[in-house]
């Protein structure tokens, strides 16, 4: 970067987390005219965050936004500190003392549960688990998924559950070209699954799909998409709230709902059922899944802000498999406040904030900062926000020495950190090991394999 | 298929949807923005934040506005990559009344 003040010290930076807000954090601070370098540090030893484990591997052109970010990493100013978990190997007040300022981008990858009976039942799974398992993400390549059940059942109608529903959905011959993990593939390939009833707490109105990602669920081929024609009828309330042109996303969901609910035949070989306004009140089994009860429910409220009231109708619904996808939390770090509600960091615009008082050189952003919405872009806004509150708060009157303080740490502490270019051999292994598949790449799945390529 | 930027940005130029894009894929003239299809990923991130809807997946565009599917593709290969928000036009209020929005 040009142009920059040689007479003001270097602004040290430390990013935690690789995903897309950290990279876009990073970019947003290497575009300023600022002299900056960025220390960015990631759990695992392969960067991307929910772009490499969250994207689904049937959406290859959404992994374009990688490129975009080893640019960003190729920068002179930019250091990449893989297989290093901040919290335990490096505190966070440690990086306070070696950076000017700490940015946190470390996400929400801990799953709301469902505080019902049975919850705990073989076969009741989070959908992080399974993404992360048809990902090959190292913290969930040992999970095991029962397909040998007709019918699974999906908790909540967001975008990841859209996900969980195509890869169950989808026949698997469509997914061998992907970057999909070879032991998910096996698996699917064995699938038994029919049916798949995706169940929203509220009406269709607010099924939080992006129209974009529901047209895709009903195009696949050889499965059906049915809703009831009953659960399609709207209340006055949200009538008016599909009239605000704000809300023209639900009114496409809505026009192919209720062509779902006109769908009397049913072709191909699995269906998709979208149901509305039930919520699970106990998952039944003795050994392991075998029924979820549902109880009915009624939307109260004026329009805008609807809530679901349980009735005293019931549905029970005999399936193998639940995947709730019903929202996501951040992880507490130690030396970090934390909202336990809101499962996030809190903050105002990025600046974490202890109370009402600012927390000097601690910053927010991303799923951390906000919470679990949005799209990979949406990261871009929020980082560049951030970022904007770190320079305009951050001094370079103070030395920080930066990675010259924090590698004496690592090594000190016999920890094996993994270089933007190590993870590049990663990569190039990965690739090679995916070609005589006609795959982009095959994961490793487990980090002494990644290491191993290194050795 | 593509997003593509449609007339309504013409006298806003809000530019909301450049910081929401993961790829750069917005160009920019005096007038208005273009998406470059080739470097667009479909995530679909701008059009929810853009003031005045003038961003369209090519399957969801009404008919009369899909000329401009060949004038993105044209002009964001002759213009700059635009990669942050700036201003929108001085008239960007008066043409968001007249559009309803």
């Amino acid at each position: 970067m040009s142009g920059k003040d040689a007479s003001r010290q270097t602004l040290q930076i430390a990013i935690v987390g690789s995903g897309p807000s950290g990279f876009y954090a990073a970019e947003a601070l290497l575009r300023s005219d600022r002299d900056v370098r960025i220390d960015m540090i990631e759990r695992l030893p392969t960067p991307y965050g929910l772009v490499r484990s969250g994207v689904a591997p049937d959406h290859p052109k959404l992994k374009q936004a990688i490129a975009v970010y080893d640019g960003i990493a190729r920068d002179e100013s930019f250091s990449f500190f893989g297989n290093v978990t901040a919290g335990r190997d490096v505190s966070i007040a440690e990086l306070q003392r070696t950076h000017h300022a700490v940015l946190l981008a470390c996400g929400a990858h801990e799953d709301r549960t469902l505080a019902i009976p049975g919850s705990g039942l073989a076969g009741s799974h989070s959908a992080t688990e399974f993404v992360g398992w048809y990902n090959g993400h190292p913290d969930f390549r040992h999970r095991t998924f029962d397909l040998s059940h007709e019918v699974a059942v999906i908790i909540g109608q967001g975008n990841v559950a859209a996900d969980v529903c195509r890869i169950l959905a989808k026949p698997v011959d469509g997914l061998r070209d992907s970057d999909i993990a070879e032991h998910a593939l096996e698996v699917l390939a064995e699938s038994k699954v029919k049916e798949i009833h995706v169940i929203g707490r509220r009406g269709p109105a607010h099924a939080k799909f992006t129209a974009k990602e529901l047209r895709e669920l009903a195009g696949i081929s050889d499965v059906t998409a049915h809703a009831k024609p009953e659960e399609c009828v709207l209340n006055e309330e949200s009538r008016l709230e599909l009239e605000g042109r704000a809300n023209f996303n639900a009114v496409k969901n809505l026009e192919m709902f209720g062509a779902f609910a006109r769908q009397v035949e049913t072709r191909g070989q699995r269906r998709i059922w979208f149901r509305f306004c039930l919520s699970p009140a106990a998952l039944v089994g003795r050994d392991r899944l075998e029924a979820i009860s549902f109880v009915r429910n009624r939307l109260e409220g004026p329009p805008f802000s609807q809530k679901a009231s349980a009735t005293d109708q019931t549905e029970t619904i005999s399936c193998g498999l639940v995947l709730r996808s019903i929202g996501y939390r951040g992880v507490p770090l130690d030396g970090v406040p934390f909202d336990g509600l809101l499962g996030v960091v809190p903050n105002v615009a990025g600046r974490v904030v202890y109370g009402e008082k600012p927390m000097r050189g601690l910053y927010v952003t991303g799923w951390l900062k906000r919470g679990p919405t949005g799209i990979i872009g949406t990261n871009r806004a929020d980082s560049i926000e951030t970022v904007e509150n770190l320079l305009g708060d951050a001094s370079e009157e103070e030395v920080k020495s930066g990675a010259d303080a924090l590698l004496p740490l690592l090594e000190a502490r016999r920890v094996r950190w993994v270089s933007f270019a190590e993870w590049l051999k990663i990569d190039a292994a990965e690739i090679e090991r995916g070609k005589d598949k006609g795959k982009p790449r095959e994961k490793f799945t487990r980090i002494d394999e990644m290491l191993n390529v290194l050795e | 298929m593509p997003h593509i930027v449609t007339d309504n940005c013409q006298r806003c130029r809000f530019t909301e949807c450049v910081d929401h894009c993961p790829v750069q894929c917005f160009h920019a003239d005096d007038e208005q923005l273009y998406i470059n299809p080739d470097v667009c990923v479909d995530c679909g991130a701008c059009i929810p934040v853009c003031p005045v809807q003038a961003i369209y997946d090519v399957v969801d565009m009404p008919d009369d506005k899909k000329p401009w599917v060949a004038v993105n593709k044209e002009r964001a290969s002759m213009l700059p990559i635009i990669s942050t928000k700036q201003d929108p036009l001085p008239t960007a209020k008066a043409r968001q009344a007249e559009l309803g929005f």
